[in-house]
């Protein structure tokens, strides 16, 4: 933690001295806030769960059981219950709902990618003006609600939605295909959903690639694609990392999505998290399942802090 | 630069594009239609905007959700603002890097795991302290927590390509550090500070999965509602709000882009004027 200020200055000091204790000290005026208010209010909560995680679930409120307790003869007990962690390796449902989540994001996050690509070197390739005017259509989406988004979604794919009625009027399809609560509903609601994540970060480095190396790759006698590769493809690098972590890492803790768009087979781990909070009421294992799911995000997490900071600096 | 553009490449966008934008528009159009069952057009009505009026649950909500969004907007661009000036100007403090990963981490962070977390965080602070209740109070803090560290990126970037040479001036003529920053440097930043607040209160006024955690009996937020809805299929009252509130946001946004761009041309212009 921060190092706080020693000592309130006394009322009684000549005016000098606070003048010279607020230049060398002021600057905590302005950095404490916002640290404490996120130190307490973001990374406190996180130790909360992980003790709460060896807690047994109780008929009270709050439902479970304290971790210390003082016995009347002023004993402190300490009571670890490794039942929870246990239990998260014995039932398989988280294992596997987990494991489902990952295979969903990888893919989903690696066609947002082949699609979000192109679209992002499109955009920086056209004149500044059209630049700022695309930017702001790719940025509307990405700031309305995931949820109306969603809903939007399933107006067009559900049964009588827009797209059956156009394909059975056209002729392709004689009956309405079933979209809706399928693996195929839930990767395309989170292909739709994160796209312009993808998108924003990719255009920031493309749009700094200095152009004249993909001329002198030209000159030298590379075929385009060959530049690209060799030239375009690597030096996007950090935009890609970054654009894919912002799309993977939200993407496997997705609860919204495979609720509404997904069957009883689309088990995430943000819905089974979901489900054991308020359908079962058992925080504790609630808290096990999400500090497990944290620290087997730790690595992701890292890697996109890494990047954007250096894109940041670039 | 200029560069032609491949067709194949524009294709792709335009193709993107229209993806992003064809269910939102398909939804507001059908938010028109006079028909109740939601696949048959029935002709244009605003039956369904009317309806919303009348409809006590969504409007407690909406006042609720409205509330939390201007609190949080502006404890965010406090909070946020401050943090920008600590990361920008104060090069080496300790705890720097504890603030850098606090400020950049909410934006990465599956919101069920934050929303869980500071649940149970609320909850063992209310056995303790006896504060704070589950409701109104819990969901401003809880936003303001990752509200603040999108302002914080927005502003920090404006802070950052600042010119800092008025501020010394000022210093240089006299003033104290607060003072010089206050006349100089933060009207340059003021629309960065605009943009963060509308960007917060879009943000508090869209989020379901934090919200629904932290939240207590008799607290429903907007999102809530609609969710609780949704969650029984499509329907055209929920159509008609959805709409309403898409394009709440959507002038939010514009408004906000507007000011970021109006400020990069105001700075382009202020560089050529010094240079000659």
């Amino acid at each position: 933690m921060a190092a706080i200020p020693q000592q309130a200055v006394p009322q009684t000091l000549p005016r000098t001295s606070r003048g010279e204790w607020l230049k060398r000290h002021g600057k905590w005026l302005i950095i404490l806030p916002p640290l404490l208010y996120l130190f307490v209010f973001f990374l406190i909560p996180f130790a909360f769960a992980l003790v709460i995680s060896f807690a047994d679930t109780a008929v009270r409120v709050p439902p479970f059981t304290d971790i210390l307790s003082v016995s009347p003869d002023w004993h402190i007990h300490l009571t670890l219950n490794l039942g929870n962690l246990k239990y998260l390796f014995t039932d398989e449902v988280y294992g596997l709902s987990y494991l489902y989540s990952l295979k969903t994001a990888f893919f989903s996050t690696l066609i947002c990618l082949a699609i979000g690509y192109p679209m992002a070197l499109a955009i920086a390739r056209t004149s500044k003006s059209t630049q700022s005017i695309l930017l702001l259509i790719i940025i509307l989406p990405f700031w309305t609600s995931f949820l109306l988004r969603v809903y939007a979604l399933e107006g067009i794919i559900r049964e009588t939605g827009l797209l059956n009625s156009a394909l059975l009027w056209l002729g392709i399809i004689d009956h309405p295909l079933q979209i809706m609560r399928t693996t195929f509903a839930v990767y395309l609601g989170i292909i739709y959903s994160y796209l312009p994540f993808m998108v924003l970060p990719l255009f920031a480095t493309l749009e700094k690639l200095d152009h004249s190396l993909l001329e002198a790759a030209g000159d030298l006698g590379s075929p385009p694609w060959r530049a690209f590769l060799d030239v375009t493809l690597p030096l996007s690098m950090p935009g890609i990392i970054a654009g894919s972590m912002l799309v993977f890492i939200p993407a496997i803790g997705e609860f919204v999505i495979p609720t509404l768009l997904g069957g009883p087979d689309n088990l995430m781990i943000g819905r089974v998290l979901w489900d054991e909070f308020f359908g079962n009421r058992d925080w504790p294992v609630a808290s096990a399942v999400a500090i497990a799911f944290l620290v087997l995000l730790v690595g992701p997490i890292a890697l996109y802090q890494h990047y954007s900071t250096k894109q940041l600096e670039a | 630069m200029q560069h032609r553009v491949s067709p194949f490449l524009m294709s792709i966008l335009c193709i993107g594009i229209a993806v992003l934008y064809v269910p939102i528009l398909v939804l507001i159009g059908y938010s028109f239609n006079a028909s109740a069952l939601v696949s048959v057009w029935g002709g244009f009505s605003t039956t369904w905007y009317a309806q919303l009026i009348h409809n006590d649950q969504i409007l407690d909500a909406a006042w609720l959700s409205l509330k939390i969004g201007v609190v949080v907007s502006t404890g965010s661009v406090i909070l946020g603002t401050l943090a920008a000036i600590s990361l920008v100007r104060f090069k080496a403090f300790r705890g720097r890097l504890l603030l850098t990963g606090m400020v950049n981490a909410p934006l990465v962070m599956p919101e069920i795991i934050t929303g869980i977390t500071q649940l149970l965080l609320f909850v063992s602070m209310l056995n303790l302290l006896g504060w704070p209740h589950r409701g109104f109070t819990t969901i401003v803090i809880a936003h303001i927590a990752f509200c603040s560290a999108y302002v914080t990126i927005t502003v920090q970037s404006r802070l950052a390509s600042a010119d800092r040479s008025l501020e010394e001036a000022a210093m240089d003529l006299g003033s104290g550090p607060v003072r010089a920053f206050v006349d100089t440097t933060l009207p340059s930043i003021a629309p960065a500070l605009a943009s963060g607040w509308l960007l917060s209160f879009t943000l508090s006024l869209d989020d379901l999965v934090i919200s629904s955690f932290v939240s207590g009996p008799g607290a429903s937020t907007l999102p809530m509602v609609i969710f609780s809805k949704v969650k029984l299929g499509v329907s055209p009252d929920v159509n008609a709000l959805a709409s309403l509130i898409i394009c709440l946001v959507g002038v939010c946004v514009l408004f906000a882009g507007y000011l970021m761009r109006r400020t990069e041309r105001q700075r382009v212009l202020d560089e050529q004027m010094a240079e000659r």
